[in-house]
């Protein structure tokens, strides 16, 4: 018999490094897309919104079209401030990694405006169940940078008490889910928070994401049956931020569509610019109706681009092209959202200036008391009984020994 | 006191749970409408409510993935994995998620699931209605492990476990659903007339962590879980030899006075249970007893388990642990 010639077909990223990249520009622009009533329209009503995008900042950073959601200047600037926080925030915490002062991080460049502009447009006592590139929502539910920084050295004030890695941010107060590693764990999750605030009458919905990569888990695909058997009120995220790690995103769906994979389940589906403050906020303020009005969940894949390394341990330049984010269509979020507030007259460049140097003053004057708990490098560490407290509510007795059996070596 | 099988009882510990806990909620595959393949949830349904019992989707990992939401959301969901051979898919789930989530939070989210699945063999269930999995559980610390052997202990035991706040697997000998098992697959009693099936209707509890001494001797400590305890008890009374049999109930945390209390006593050990032998939970118990008792055994300490095999179909009865294995393993350990 005579052999066939091989044929497995392996898929490729665009661009790998030493390739010119460059994207089509987006045919898409804003007012394209009308805005379906969110508790009244059908899973088919919003084909178009998961085959185009939802776009509301235009090239020209004027705002128009139906998904304009009518946000006042000091809202806008808010935003402004929160995403602008999370950049300085990073560089910090990126500068303590690497002299040594933090084990691990995590960056959101390039990604601010995803968790800052849904939280934003959600209600607080609404549910977060987030991802490592989604810290920002914290901002928005206020938590202090000091017990931010102090979780991601693992220090004495480490609210979680040096338990996991940095960026795993657990934080109750904000009604922010701890994060766990395995990715997409939390999509499926999520949906049985929604279903729980169902099932007691509670007016929660409850926000969750995931990435391109880890929506080839099983749990994306729990998450949106589930969500669509019980009519959750959830507001499902795919980030497709075209990297997950080296792994491009054509490997996760051999289709290239990741918004409309929610319609077969029977959920409204959106595909929304993801660098674009505007738009973001409208798509989940109109799923936050949607679900809080008993019509179920939304699938949203937010169209966005990983500027940065997928983790301090990363290198891109090994894969893609150094330049490549800065083709990308939908530009930088910060830099959108910025020419947005001045286009309309209520900001400036040296106000974003003076902002910038007002929050960076801000982060280093949380950086230096966060590490007046103790550092990496030197301690103090949470104490070693950490490592056997709320493993159980109760310790059990098989703990209680293993523990004094390391506190009497400690001793030798 | 009213005389009920396992299913029964159970069927009558999540009843109460329903009637006392807002919170309980109950769900899984065929649990709902129908209740139950083994009929364990039979009549929740409309007693309760469709939205306190219902049906999932075929999906081990999304029954668990919500139950855990459900969980940090302040419910207290009890899930049935049909068979525990088919709880893999949600294993990243349990020992990922559930197992920690307390720890890694700091203690500020927790997810008080009980995981309940019929697990062992003795039904024709070949490879994979048959498998009995708990040292896949007992090796995850966040876990607690329990596995009942009769209607009155599967009843306090689930309470103990709906009412705990930490996960709980709860494995159910499906073997011993209707009837106790000494080893014989044509003798096929049920659990009329049984002590054991003597079971108040009113709710109670039985310790997570506690053992139950199901018999009493001088010469031997039988240690033992599960279906195994019967055919333990059938076992002992073939031999002869008077043994002390303890049923763990729960494996973890498990009852380090009972145990040593009575190798004290006796000097000898025989640990039986159906799983496979490497990595079983009897080795656990193996190197726990000598670790705690060495200088007082008098001979080595036994193993009977299942074989290092995939679960057989129609020759299961040389595959599980049997009467004249234990008797024999018995036997050996009074030796010297």
């Amino acid at each position: 018999m005579a052999k066939k010639k091989p044929s497995l077909k392996i898929p490729d990223a665009p661009h790998r490094p030493g390739d010119e990249a460059s994207f089509e520009s987006w045919p898409w622009q804003p007012g394209d897309l009308k805005m379906p009533d969110p508790k009244n329209c059908s899973s088919e009503d919003t084909v178009p919104h998961a085959a185009g995008l939802i776009r509301v900042l235009g090239d020209d950073n004027k705002a128009s079209g139906d998904w304009d959601p009518g946000l006042d200047a000091d809202d806008l600037r808010l935003g402004l401030e929160y995403m602008v926080r999370l950049r300085i925030f990073d560089d910090r915490m990126m500068k303590m990694q690497r002299t040594g002062k933090l084990s691990f991080y995590m960056r959101s460049f390039g990604e601010e405006c995803v968790a800052i502009a849904q939280t934003m447009a959600l209600e607080t006592q609404d549910w977060i169940f987030p991802t490592y590139r989604q810290p920002g929502a914290q901002f928005v539910r206020g938590r202090d940078m000091v017990s931010m920084i102090c979780h991601c050295i693992g220090n004495v004030e480490d609210n979680i008490k040096g338990r996991q890695m940095p960026v795993h941010y657990s934080y109750r107060e904000g009604r922010f889910i701890s994060i766990s590693s395995p990715v997409g764990t939390q999509f499926s999750q999520a949906v049985g928070v929604a279903m729980a605030s169902q099932y007691r009458g509670l007016d929660e919905v409850t926000i969750t994401w995931i990435g391109d990569g880890a929506s080839a888990e099983g749990d994306y695909h729990y998450a949106l049956n589930f969500a669509s058997v019980y009519k959750a009120p959830v507001i499902l995220n795919v980030v497709n931020n075209q990297w997950a790690i080296s792994t491009h995103a054509n490997f996760a769906t051999g289709g290239g569509e990741f918004a409309s994979r929610g319609l077969p389940y029977g959920l409204a589906s959106l595909r929304v610019d993801g660098n674009d403050f505007l738009a973001l906020y409208s798509a989940t303020k109109w799923a936050r109706q949607r679900a809080a009005a008993g019509a179920g969940a939304t699938h949203i894949e937010v169209l966005t681009y990983r500027a940065g390394a997928h983790s301090s341990s990363d290198d891109p330049s090994r894969y893609r092209p150094g330049d490549e984010h800065t083709k990308w269509p939908g530009g930088d979020p910060v830099e959108r959202l910025r020419d947005h507030l001045i286009e309309i007259g209520e900001w400036s460049d040296e106000k974003h200036i003076e902002l910038e140097k007002r929050i960076d003053d801000e982060v280093m004057s949380a950086y230096k008391e966060a590490v007046s708990h103790g550092d990496l490098a030197t301690g103090p560490y949470p104490s070693s009984d950490t490592i056997f407290t709320e493993v159980y509510q109760e310790m059990p007795w098989h703990l209680e020994e293993q523990f004094n059996e390391m506190m009497e070596e400690s001793d030798d | 006191m009213t005389n009920m099988n396992m299913i029964q009882s159970l069927n009558n510990a999540l009843d109460i749970m329903l009637e006392n806990d807002d919170g309980v909620i109950v769900f899984g595959e065929d649990v709902g409408y129908f209740g139950g393949v083994f009929r364990t949830t039979d009549g929740l349904q409309a007693k309760h409510g469709e939205h306190r019992v219902f049906d999932s989707p075929l999906s081990e990992g999304g029954i668990l993935s919500a139950a855990f939401g459900m969980g940090l959301n302040g419910l207290r969901p009890v899930v049935e994995i049909q068979f525990a051979d088919y709880i893999f898919p949600a294993y990243d789930q349990i020992v990922n998620e559930l197992a920690k989530i307390r720890h890694r939070s700091g203690g500020e989210y927790w997810s008080p699931v009980t995981v309940r699945t019929p697990a062992g063999g003795g039904i024709r269930g070949g490879h994979h209605h048959s498998q009995s999995p708990e040292s896949q559980f007992t090796h995850t610390p966040g876990l607690k492990v329990a596995y009942c052997s009769t209607p009155f202990n599967a009843k306090g035991l689930l309470i103990s476990a709906i009412e705990s706040n930490d996960p709980v697997i709860f494995f159910e000998p499906k073997r011993c659903y209707r009837g106790p098992f000494y080893g014989d697959p044509h003798n096929v009693p049920t659990w009329e007339g049984h002590p054991e099936a003597e079971v108040p209707e009113a709710h109670y509890s039985i310790p997570l962590g506690e053992a139950r001494l199901a018999m009493e001797g001088d010469d031997c400590t039988v240690i033992s879980w599960g279906a195994m305890v019967h055919v333990c008890e059938q076992a002992i009374k073939d031999s002869g030899v008077s043994c002390d049999l303890i049923d763990l109930q729960t494996l973890v945390p498990w009852d380090r006075d009972a145990v040593v209390k009575s190798i004290e006593k006796t000097g000898r050990c025989v640990i039986v249970h159906e799983a496979p032998k490497t990595s079983g939970f009897g080795a656990e118990m193996v190197a726990s007893v000598q670790e705690r008792c060495f200088y007082h055994l008098e001979s080595p300490i036994e193993r009977v388990t299942g074989w290092d095999t995939p679960f057989p179909h129609t020759t299961e009865w040389d595959y599980m642990p049997g009467p004249s294995r234990i008797a024999a393993a018995i036997h050996r350990s009074q030796v010297n």
